[in-house]
């Protein structure tokens, strides 16, 4: 049994162990998050779609608002299914249940630990980020095949969301602590990510910025996916590769120095 | 790297120094566990026990000094260790809405068992809890869920198994029923290393105490042996007013006697030796216990 833990880093049995730890945690509570993410889009699209895109906006770029907002909305699923889970589930584990120490007295390693944490939280998050995309369809977005990719696409960014909370939760001292992270990281992004407005209305410099939001790159992929994608479309899959490896990196080293003395 | 012929104990330290900022909280270490016994580790709040457990798991990593768990070297083969050592944790961290089973089956993966259903039958046996394993753990009593934490550090059968204060904060009857339960794993011949203050729970349970003060080890033999060694057959307790026990102090004292003070009272130790008059009538004498070298060693009042 033991002869082969430790051979090497990553060893996929201890991130399967964590990952089944949250499996586990996530059969009790599964109702509630399925809840939300298909109410949660529904009541965006009601909102602006039917809202702002039947009085003050006829449409963008060609798009009706319904097919706008429906694809953009696929990043906000992914960055609140994924950044804000990671930060506090992260926190509460950590400090308040103890529940590191369970895992690390096991043969699990800090780097194997985040690995996993991020692992599920991107799965998940890749899933529950389709849910506005299969909503918008219902209020009448045309399917297409590159839809298909969208999970990936999902699963890809929120892996580097789930880091960055994974670190921030490392960071911090005490729990209100998220609320500086949350408005002056992730609302700001949140917003101007051509989610609900183009970019290309905003003033030059601000659209030099978004193209360093990884948000506004997996709105593009998305609306790639829905409306045909463009070659610069691989560049922007790429950055989401790039932001989540380097975010990781940044997780496993500020969560090890956080539980290993 | 299997560690049975040259590293014949399941744990060996060497030196081990554990610096937090100014603080040493480990302070040149040294402590060998031998396989089958159970050692308890007994010192005060703040003498370096739950550091020492943690080095032990990897959880911290020691400034110097050598550890070696099972024969493996740490920090470098260290979950190699932990693979083969059972942990039960000072404070409870199941999942609370995860049910029973589930929270053994989780461990057992963790741990890389290899039949995760027969480890999980074996452990809802051990915790008594097989009639409640649909059940979430918050729905448990609080010794239901100390059994549970228990047969969850035996998931995978370990070799060697740590306990860190095992029954702090616990009712009378909690504490009980857990002690019977490490007592049948110690007849089993688990090797276990068991932290903790109460005096009771290492004279109950281990086969030898080290005594931890201000991170080291000050003194260790089974508890028979520290008493005799250290105090004698016999205490006397006195009480009466500050001036008389001073008094009584002094005379003890001038006789060759040790006196440390036992809350409102004096303890005279070794009171077989005294001579006529120096432990007044009204004393009350008792056989010697692991608390009065407890408190002499450290110079702490033990709980």
């Amino acid at each position: 049994m033991s002869s082969e833990i430790g051979a090497r880093r990553l060893e996929p049995a201890a991130i399967a162990g964590v990952m089944s730890r949250e499996v586990a945690n996530f059969r009790t509570y599964w109702r509630g998050t399925a809840f939300s993410s298909i109410l949660e889009p529904i009541v965006y699209l009601l909102a602006f779609g039917l809202g702002l895109g039947a009085t003050l906006v006829n449409g963008v770029d060609g798009l009706s608002y319904v097919e706008f907002v429906g694809t953009g909305m696929v990043a906000t699923a992914v960055i609140f299914s994924s950044a804000l889970p990671a930060m506090f589930g992260t926190f509460v584990k950590e400090r308040f249940q103890n529940t590191y120490d369970a895992v690390l007295a096991a043969p699990v390693d800090p780097e194997e630990l985040v690995t996993a944490e991020m692992l599920w939280i991107g799965l998940r998050a890749g899933f529950f980020g389709c849910f506005p995309l299969l909503i918008a369809m219902a209020f009448g977005l045309d399917p297409a095949w590159g839809m298909l990719l969208v999970p990936l696409f999902g699963f890809t960014t929120a892996l580097g969301w789930a880091a960055f909370g994974i670190a921030v939760a490392a960071s911090v001292a005490k729990i209100d602590q998220f609320n500086y992270v949350t408005t002056l990281v992730i609302t700001p992004l949140f917003l101007v990510a051509g989610t609900f407005f183009p970019i290309d209305q905003l003033p030059e410099g601000f659209q030099v910025a978004a193209n360093f939001n990884p948000l506004y790159q997996l709105v593009e992929l998305v609306r790639g996916a829905a409306f045909g994608f463009e070659a610069v479309d691989l560049l922007r899959y790429a950055s989401l590769v790039a932001f989540s490896l380097v975010l990781w990196r940044i997780a496993v080293s500020r969560m090890t120095k956080r539980l290993i003395d | 790297m299997t560690g049975t012929g040259e590293h014949p104990n399941a744990i060996e330290v060497r030196g081990a120094v554990k610096h937090f900022g100014a603080i040493t909280a480990v302070d040149g270490l040294d402590l060998d566990v031998r396989p089958g016994i159970c050692l308890g580790l007994l010192g005060p709040n703040g003498a370096g026990k739950s550091t020492t457990m943690r080095l032990l798991t990897g959880q911290a990593i020691a400034d110097s000094g050598e550890l070696r768990v099972l024969g493996h070297e740490l920090p470098g083969e260290s979950k190699i260790a932990r693979s083969k050592m059972g942990v039960v944790p000072q404070l409870d961290n199941l999942d609370v809405d995860v049910t029973v089973e589930d929270n053994l089956a989780v461990y057992a993966r963790l741990y890389r068992v290899g039949d995760v259903a027969a480890a999980v039958e074996r452990c809802l046996q051990i915790s008594r809890l097989t009639d409640r394993r649909k059940e979430a753990v918050d729905k448990l009593s609080g010794g239901m869920r100390r059994r549970l934490l228990l047969a969850r550090g035996l998931v995978h059968e370990p070799q060697l198994l740590l306990l860190d204060e095992p029954t702090v904060g616990l009712d009378p009857q909690i504490r009980t029923e857990l002690w019977s339960l490490i007592d049948g794993l110690r007849a089993r011949g688990k090797t276990i290393l068991m932290s903790t203050h109460y005096i009771e729970e290492a004279e109950r349970l281990a086969d030898e105490v080290a005594m931890m003060h201000h991170g080291k080890i000050i003194a260790r033999a089974t508890p028979g042996e520290l008493i005799r060694k250290h105090v004698g057959r016999e205490t006397a307790e006195v009480y009466g007013p500050p001036d008389r026990l001073a008094e009584l102090r002094a005379l003890a004292e001038s006789d060759g006697l040790r006196v440390r003070p036992a809350g409102p009272a004096i303890a005279i130790m070794g009171a077989e030796r005294s001579a006529n008059g120096t432990i007044p009538d009204d004393a009350v004498r008792r056989a010697a216990t692991l608390e009065d070298v407890f408190v002499l060693l450290t110079g702490e009042e033990a709980e």
